[in-house]
């Protein structure tokens, strides 16, 4: 193979995401580039490159082959490693339970570690850590989601290709302070990217197309859906609250300089899904969110509407619940393009128009109560419903670059004291009383004995022998981590009851 | 393993009983003589403080802060017999140690014989619950606890008798001036705030996946883990109502399981016009201990994990009766789940049983009345985690 001329310098200043670099020759191991900016032009604007991780990756690389499992590298993986899969076929489900990894595809001229769940996989990547990335995949043919978040925070989720692959393609739920961005997803049964019960969210720049929904924000808090290409899907962008999940609300999120257009497909969502109910031709859908800022975005031949507002008494599939709030309130719709929709919509839209003598292809349906929102501009539309909302008292949103933590979301306790604490409460008193007998002998003789040697307590407490004739032996406690053992030593000679 | 009380034995002995000073495993004494809740999942942070997410999450706000007095007073309550009419049946009757805190029957039985409609549900970490019984009917323990003594159908008991059983026994007015000692009498709200501050500290978190979930990963097998992954998945999708580190979101969920033959279809939450919605709607149960707990649902359907599990995969709505309308939830679906898949799940699921903090159950009752029969017999060791 020819080698490349080009140096990984003279690449550097054309990089518009982070990623890595590849001379041609794939015996050269990928290098992960600084951030550098093109120097000259005006300043740092909206176009800034995001990342909700601190620093560069410090720990070891794992490199995964093609005929290797990308599993077994993620089990030797500690916190602050990185794993490189190099360009093949993987058909695993791959899950990161631990903090800080790095799972990243290597691309080589154009060919990208492909995840192929050969239709009877589950999910392609699951994680329940903290600060995971995940980039540069192939995913393809899985049942379930393609990339599926379980309450992990500081997640970066970028430049994946994901293709028919069951429900959801980027699932991120229950986290906060994630970036989803550059990743293109096409052929999902319920939404493409689907940000669900998470705060402090950035979706940008994805191409989402083929879909029963595009992009969803649900029971999510600030959020900002920009610069996406959303196409051809039932449903193009959507802000919803979900009734019955045990985070209520949806609040603060912004859409902007989307490309919405053309979502007349066919719905194929799963019976009973929300998204089921989504006419086709949906261009952004508002369902009982607030604070809902919809700003230049294209929204071009949706053909129910553009934009489409309902509380949940009008939605079909929502169930009932007392303490979600099933108006959308405080949506305020500033400058779009909107055009070449509404021209086959529903009956309802139509009857709607007709109460406010109106006729032609609605822009804008809002059915149902909404509070205290505003549109600019809105003699540009045909609209239903929003003809009695006033002026927005803003015209932009170029202040709030994004709705990010200025730093990762912490763990609550590093503590190690705490650890201890925690430990020895959890466990320990299970069998040892502080005085008396319960299952083990009792603290205070434990004391006595070691303490001047909660080393050797520690090192008791992982591999146990038996002692007492009276006393059943006892379990060996090697699941608590070294810290954590000698914390609890500590903590249980200096208890005083 | 169960652990026979040599305490309550000694004490019985001479004519009065000493309430336990120290708070139950998992809890810390304060000053105020309080107990708090600690576990090893205090490390963690939850989105809002909901207690639902992955495996590092922290859990709900529990109920604490009971005084250790009150706790252990609590537990003689909950397996005294004197709180039925007829001295015959205990909290503990239905909801028995040996079976995860639920009967192992489909539907219970009263203290009269009467059988009820609904499966006694399990009581580990029903501390951290907002909403108590299967239709989240009572908003406290509290509250809970004072309506199976007074239901015909389950304790059959009155206010009045039970006050007056409690009154004129010869140890009770003493414990319950030690747990509740600036009260000038004995009241039912002290009955109610003594079971409710036992069965807060019936707490399971030292399971081999607690051990997984803070970090060590040898604690599950390879097919646990692979049931663990089916539980998670957005297939199965049982994570997503069942959602650690509870196992339970606490939300209501209409699923539409089948009732046992020949019983009546049971609306649940959807008694009402107005609730129509919820009709068939239940509340989510925790998961934890749940391999303990069999029969499964809420009216005891289902004889192993392995049948509740094939349940969500026979197809949406298959058992949901002719004429029924229900808005079955939008997980209920159609997730084609492989035998070996259903198994694993079941295999999974085993792997949250911990009873290492299991209460001592007293042997003998500050009333003199026996233990109910079901609870004397001897318990095997089911082989807790620890």
């Amino acid at each position: 193979m020819k080698k490349s001329t080009l140096t990984l310098v003279a690449l550097v200043p054309l990089a518009f995401f982070a990623g890595y670099y590849l001379t041609s020759t794939a015996t050269v191991a990928p290098v992960i580039t600084a951030d550098v900016s093109y120097s000259g032009g005006a300043a740092v604007g909206g176009n800034a490159k995001k990342s909700v991780l601190n620093n560069m990756p410090t720990g070891t690389v794992h490199e995964v082959k093609d005929g290797q499992l990308i599993m077994d590298a993620v089990k030797a993986a500690k916190p602050g490693d990185v794993i490189q899969v190099w360009p093949g076929n993987y058909t695993e489900t791959v899950y990161i339970d631990k903090d800080n990894i790095r799972l990243s595809g290597v691309i080589i001229e154009g060919k990208r570690p492909r995840l192929f769940g050969d239709g009877h996989l589950n999910d392609a990547i699951l994680y329940s850590g903290n600060n995971i990335v995940i980039e540069n995949f192939l995913i393809t043919k899985y049942k379930g989601n393609g990339i599926m978040g379980q309450a992990g925070n500081n997640f970066e989720i970028r430049n994946n290709i994901i293709e028919d692959t069951g429900v959801y393609g980027i699932f991120p739920q229950l986290g906060e302070n994630g970036i989803v961005e550059h990743n293109v997803v096409s052929g999902i049964e319920d939404a493409a990217i689907y940000i669900g019960m998470s705060d402090h969210i950035h979706v940008a720049n994805n191409e989402v197309f083929d879909s029963v929904a595009g992009i969803e924000i649900e029971n999510s808090r600030h959020a900002i859906v920009e610069n996406n290409f959303v196409h051809n899907n039932t449903g193009g962008i959507l802000a919803f609250v979900t009734p019955g999940l045990p985070i209520k609300d949806t609040v603060d999120v912004i859409i902007r300089n989307n490309w919405i257009s053309n979502n007349n497909t066919k719905n194929f969502g799963a019976e009973g899904s929300m998204v089921a109910g989504i006419p086709a031709g949906t261009g952004v859908l508002i369902m009982a969110a607030d604070k809902v800022i919809i700003e230049d975005n294209l929204i071009l031949g949706n053909k129910t509407a553009a934009i489409i507002i309902t509380d949940h008494q009008n939605a079909p599939n929502t169930t009932l619940d007392p303490e979600s709030d099933p108006t959308p309130d405080e949506i305020m719709i500033l400058n779009n393009l909107m055009y070449n929709n509404g021209y086959d919509t529903v009956p309802e839209a139509k009857v709607l128009l007709a109460t406010e003598l109106k006729q032609g292809n609605p822009d804008i349906v809002r059915v149902g109560a909404s509070n205290n929102s505003c549109i600019n501009n809105p003699q540009q539309y045909i609209s239903a419903g929003v003809s009695d909302w006033p002026a927005c008292t803003f015209s932009n949103t170029d202040t709030i670059v994004n709705y990010l933590l200025d730093e990762p979301a912490a763990p609550r306790s590093v503590d190690v004291k705490d650890k201890g604490k925690y430990a020895y409460l959890g466990i320990c008193t299970g069998c040892h009383a502080y005085t008396g007998r319960l299952i083990g002998p009792p603290v205070q003789v434990i004391q006595s004995l070691y303490m001047d040697d909660p080393k050797a307590l520690a090192a008791y407490i992982a591999n146990p022998i038996k002692k007492r004739e009276d006393y059943p032996a006892m379990p060996k406690q090697d699941y608590l981590d070294e810290e954590t053992r000698q914390a609890v030593a500590l903590y249980m000679l200096s208890v005083k009851n | 393993m169960m652990i026979l009380s040599m305490t309550a034995a000694l004490a019985l002995n001479s004519s009065l009983i000493s309430l336990s000073p120290q708070c139950p495993p998992s809890f810390e004494l304060t000053a105020q003589n309080q107990c708090v809740l600690v576990t090893r999942y205090d490390h963690y942070d939850s989105l809002h403080n909901k207690g639902v997410g992955g495996t590092k999450t922290a859990l709900p706000k529990a109920r604490d802060g009971f005084s250790p007095q009150q706790i252990d007073l609590g537990r003689y309550l909950f397996f005294d017999p004197l709180l039925s009419a007829n001295h015959k049946q205990a909290c503990a009757s239905c909801h028995q140690p040996a079976h995860g805190f639920s009967d192992g029957k489909a539907l219970s039985t009263g203290s009269n014989g009467d059988i009820g409609t609904r499966s006694a549900p399990g009581l580990w970490n029903v501390g951290f619950l907002k909403k108590l019984f299967w239709d989240s009917r009572a908003d406290t323990l509290e509250q809970q606890a004072l309506i199976p003594l007074f239901a015909p159908h389950e304790m059959a008991n009155t206010a009045e008798q039970v006050l007056a059983d409690l009154t004129s026994s010869a140890l009770y007015p003493d414990l319950f001036r030690q747990a509740f000692p600036q009260s000038t009498g004995l009241e039912l709200s002290q009955v109610a705030t003594a079971l409710a501050a036992f069965q807060s500290s019936l707490i399971s978190l030292n399971s081999r996946y607690d051990q997984y979930a803070h970090g060590y990963q040898q604690a599950l097998n390879e097919e646990e883990i692979k049931g663990l992954n089916v539980f998670r998945s957005f297939v199965a999708r049982c994570a997503e109502c069942h959602t650690p580190p509870l196992f339970t979101n606490q939300q209501i969920a209409v699923i539409g399981t089948p009732e046992p033959e020949g019983m009546a279809f049971d609306p649940g939450v959807g008694t009402s016009p107005e609730l129509s919605k919820l009709r068939g709607g239940f509340k989510v149960p925790s998961l934890r201990n749940v391999a303990l707990t069999a029969p499964y649902m809420h009216s005891g359907r289902f004889a192993t994990l392995e049948e509740a599990a094939e349940f969500y995969s026979k197809g949406r709505g298959h058992a949901v009766p002719k004429g029924e309308k229900l808005l079955l939830h939008w997980h209920i679906w159609e997730p084609k789940l492989s035998p070996e898949e259903i198994h694993q799940l079941a295999v999974f699921l085993n792997t949250l049983t911990d009873e290492s903090l299991m209460p001592v159950i007293p042997q003998q009752l500050p009333s003199r009345l026996p233990l109910p029969a079901e609870l004397t017999t001897p318990q095997l060791d089911k082989g807790s985690t620890k």
